[in-house]
């Protein structure tokens, strides 16, 4: 969607922002409550008022018109179908897909790091799956108690804050926006990670 | 002339086709009302309000095919609460009971439930054709009744409905014995279907002509379905994602150059525009072109494809064509009539055309006569030129993106451009503008614009008397919308009376208040007038001077409608009616049940009671209009007003 060009010109206010809802959510709803316009009604009027008690066209008034809030989005405009809108929009949502969210994936005791396009999973079954795929392993089925027990293998992510979690805890649209690598852990200390927590 | 029996009247009527011209036949004299009434079969209500279906019935009792209308056009863009209206079921409930021989109906914007599509399944043995055109309220299951039930359906045509899909089962529920397709569309489903299903119904349709598939149908699959289908005369193309070196690709060749016989192109919903030059087959012979939902389609690729289009009459495009784009059509489709131009990214506001394009089409398509155009800017020295290259359009409609923004030249107002569009283009009957406007341009239409039937207009502006001139001059207005303008209660209430002579006037964000619409509801007892306030707290008891958010008014013979919401919740809808003396919850309708909660039960709440009165004629004195419980005199002895135009005339 558009939401994501408009904050990009902002302090990053959305990364600090205290909200309700989970990270990775959110973004869809506040485009609605932007093009809702319930708190944002007659954005364009107000000035139309103005220049209508003004009589006629100021040309300096104009100029400053001729340039609104940038991208402040009006209720109903352009006037184009809702139909026709919602099949443009998933096409920059694909297209911004299709740039993927790539991740390095690192292994104890790999020689060397992969990475991995997070953005073509459409869950953990399938990421842990391309994983076990990927190196040779079994990592096994996820249970929020015990984390991947039975398997010599943990996988963790590391998040925005730099701390190391344990895939598969949080849903996830939550894992994709907080991921920002994977490692795999082994051995005890895989063991360490899923137990007790 | 009356002294033909009946019989051959009738018979020389069926010449008479055109629903405008029928209902002038029918307004000579009784007998002629009463034959051509029993003879009608194609029926059009432009709003499903203005008439109660009972009454329908009544006049037209061989009634075969309808048209309905149901939400005003400005919902298209989201200013209309989806609760509002528009409910079909109250009519194919009536037409079921009454027995009604239905073989086509056509519904726009209307709400329509899978309760419903299973009535009509059920009810009409000769049920033929189905066309659904931005109505929702309905999933692939009603489809489903309908492919099942339906023995000589013809035609399934859904074009941009939202409609909830439950996968594509219901493609296997056409029965064996169902060969009769010729037009099937469902290009506007999001899910998938059953390709197996859809290739045996493909191979069992020798009359297929028209097929427009949706994304979830891959190349190797359209390479099949075109090898059963050389007869196909229109084509929507689904996913067009491929490997031009494949085989499938090469058997597609094969199969487009089979097909001789494909002239209007559209989908290619999902496409790599490299692989467009198995098209080019067929570009020498199409006349109607979509590529409105494929972005990917742009550039070198998109501009080679249209140059094979020599004979290209319609074209639907996005922006990205470009200037330089619209200018390869302005040398290569002399035939063209029709243009539509679309966003590409409406919210970032980027369009890629300019007036350059505009005025390069203008001045190389000779037939151009009606265009849709969304664009960056404009400059009245533009519009002057092409009022001058084309006086023919029909149909202008401008829209600039930034919807204020002035001419991007001189920085004046676009008051002259449009002014010399209306002053030339003597035939124009439909116009919509944007860009800074004064209430000068509105002197202009209503000075020049004769044949305006609808007009919309946003932020354009800057007093009362900009509508005024608007409702003074233009005779033949139907529909008017306006949003974000200035006009207020001095505009609305100047000519009430004129209101009666259009479907429907919509006003949001103007001026208008609520003493105001109140006032010309106790007025015009012809008119529903409907004030839609989306504020929470909507005071039934408020002040007359507040301003009525959205109001949508409207000429009825129906009365007040019983399916509206109850008022008032934060989507509410007021009425105000003949009988409203002042501020009573009373007066407004009120509807059992959670409206908003529970579609499907709400039609069932929305029969539109007219029984009581039994009312099969109308009449016009002293220039008014009105509608008579008893008189059953109809018409005119005396010279029709040139206004007022029967309620019939609502059908136009």
């Amino acid at each position: 969607m558009g939401g994501g060009a408009e904050y990009e010109n902002d302090l990053n206010f959305k990364a600090t922002e205290l909200r309700l809802g989970l990270p990775g959510t959110g973004c869809i709803n506040e485009e609605k409550a932007v093009s809702g316009a319930k708190n944002n009604k007659r954005p364009l009027l107000e000035t139309r008022e103005e220049r209508g008690s003004k009589g006629k066209s100021d040309p300096q008034h104009d100029e400053q018109e001729t340039d609104p809030a940038p991208k402040a989005r009006i209720v109903g405009w352009p006037p184009i179908r809702s139909y026709r809108k919602n099949s443009l929009q998933p096409k920059k949502a694909e297209a911004e897909a299709a740039a993927g969210m790539y991740v390095k994936v690192s292994m104890d005791g790999a020689p060397y790091l992969r990475k991995i396009d997070l953005k073509v999973y459409k869950g953990y079954p399938e990421l842990l799956k391309a994983l076990e795929n990927m190196f040779k392993l079994t990592i096994g089925e996820y249970s929020e108690r015990e984390g991947y027990k039975g398997s010599e293998y943990a996988p963790t992510y590391e998040d925005k804050d730099g701390d190391w979690m344990l895939v598969g805890d949080v849903p996830w649209d939550m894992f994709l926006t907080s991921c920002k690598k994977l490692r795999i852990m082994k051995g005890s200390e895989a063991r360490g990670l899923g137990c007790g927590v | 002339m009356n002294y033909f029996p009946d019989e051959v009247l009738e018979h020389i009527f069926d010449f008479v086709t055109s629903q405008r011209d029928r209902n002038s036949v029918s307004q000579v004299c009784k007998p002629w009302y009463k034959i051509e009434s029993s003879s009608r079969q194609k029926v059009f209500v432009g709003n499903c309000y203005a008439i109660s279906p009972e009454r329908v019935i009544e006049r037209f009792p061989g009634l075969k095919s309808i048209t309905l209308k149901g939400k005003p056009h400005f919902a298209d863009f989201n200013l209309v609460p989806p609760d509002w209206g528009g409910f079909v079921y109250p009519w194919i409930e009536a037409f079921a009971r009454n027995n009604m021989g239905l073989e086509e109906l056509k519904l726009k914007r209307m709400i329509i439930s899978d309760e419903c599509l299973e009535l009509i399944s059920r009810s009409f043995a000769n049920f033929k054709s189905l066309v659904l055109v931005s109505c929702e309220g309905f999933s692939t299951d009603g489809l489903a009744a309908i492919a099942s039930n339906c023995s000589f359906l013809r035609e399934l045509d859904l074009q941009e409905n939202d409609v909830e899909d439950h996968r594509g089962h219901w493609l296997s529920c056409f029965p064996d014995t169902c060969t009769s397709l010729v037009s099937l569309n469902f290009a506007c489903l999001k899910g998938d279907v059953n390709l197996a299903a859809l290739e045996r119904l493909v191979a069992r349709s020798p009359n297929l002509r028209s097929l427009r598939l949706n994304h979830a149908v891959p190349l190797d699959i359209l390479q099949k379905i075109l090898m059963r289908t050389p007869h196909l005369v229109d084509l929507g193309v689904g996913s067009y994602v491929h490997d031009p070196d494949s085989e499938t690709y090469n058997k597609l060749v094969t199969a487009l150059q089979k097909c001789k016989s494909v002239r209007s192109l559209s989908g290619f919903l999902e496409a790599a525009p490299q692989c467009l030059s198995a098209f080019h087959l067929i570009c020498p012979n199409l006349t109607s072109l979509n590529l409105s939902y494929a972005p990917g389609i742009h550039g070198t690729e998109l501009r080679k494809l249209i140059r094979h289009c020599r004979k290209l009459q319609r074209l639907w495009i996005l922006d990205c064509i470009g200037d330089e784009g619209l200018e390869v059509v302005a040398s290569s489709c002399k035939d063209l009539q029709e243009i539509r131009v679309f966003p590409s990214d409406p919210f970032v506001g980027n369009a890629a055309v300019t007036e350059v394009g505009l005025v390069a089409l203008s001045s190389g398509c000779p037939k151009l006569h009606s265009i849709l155009y969304f664009c960056q800017q404009m400059t009245n020295a533009a519009l002057i030129t092409v009022a001058k290259n084309r006086p023919n359009f029909t149909r202008f409609r401008l829209c600039i993106l930034d919807p204020t923004k002035p001419d991007a030249v001189t920085n004046q107002p676009l008051d002259e451009g449009f002014g010399a569009i209306v002053h030339s283009c003597k035939g124009l009957r439909r116009l919509s503008m944007s860009g800074r406007l004064t209430d000068r341009v509105f002197l202009y239409i209503g000075m020049y614009a004769e044949q305006l039937e609808m007009i919309s207009i946003a932020f354009a502006g800057d007093t009362d008397e900009g509508m005024q001139y608007l409702l003074n001059g233009c005779k033949k207005l139907r529909k008017l919308e306006i949003r974000d303008c200035p006009f207020g209660n001095a505009a609305l209430l100047m000519d009430v009376g004129k209101y009666e002579t259009m479907r429907s006037l919509w006003m949001s964000s103007c001026n208008v208040t609520l003493g105001g619409c109140k006032s010309l509801a106790k007025k015009m007892p012809m008119l529903n007038v409907e004030i839609i306030n989306e504020t929470d707290q909507m005071d039934i008891s408020a002040d007359d001077r507040q301003k009525a958010e959205k109001m949508f008014l409207y000429r009825t013979l129906a009365g007040r409608r019983k399916d509206a919401p109850e008022f008032p919740l934060p989507s509410g809808i007021g009425f105000s009616s003949t009988s409203l003396p002042s501020s009573s919850c009373e007066d407004f309708q009120t509807v059992d049940g959670d409206m908003a909660s529970n579609r499907a039960s709400n039609e069932k709440l929305g029969t539109i009671v007219n029984g009581s009165v039994s009312v099969n004629s109308w009449f016009l004195a002293d220039d008014k209009l009105y509608q008579t419980q008893h008189c059953a005199t109809p018409l005119l002895q005396s010279k029709v007003p040139s206004y007022a135009s029967p309620p019939e005339g609502e059908f136009s």
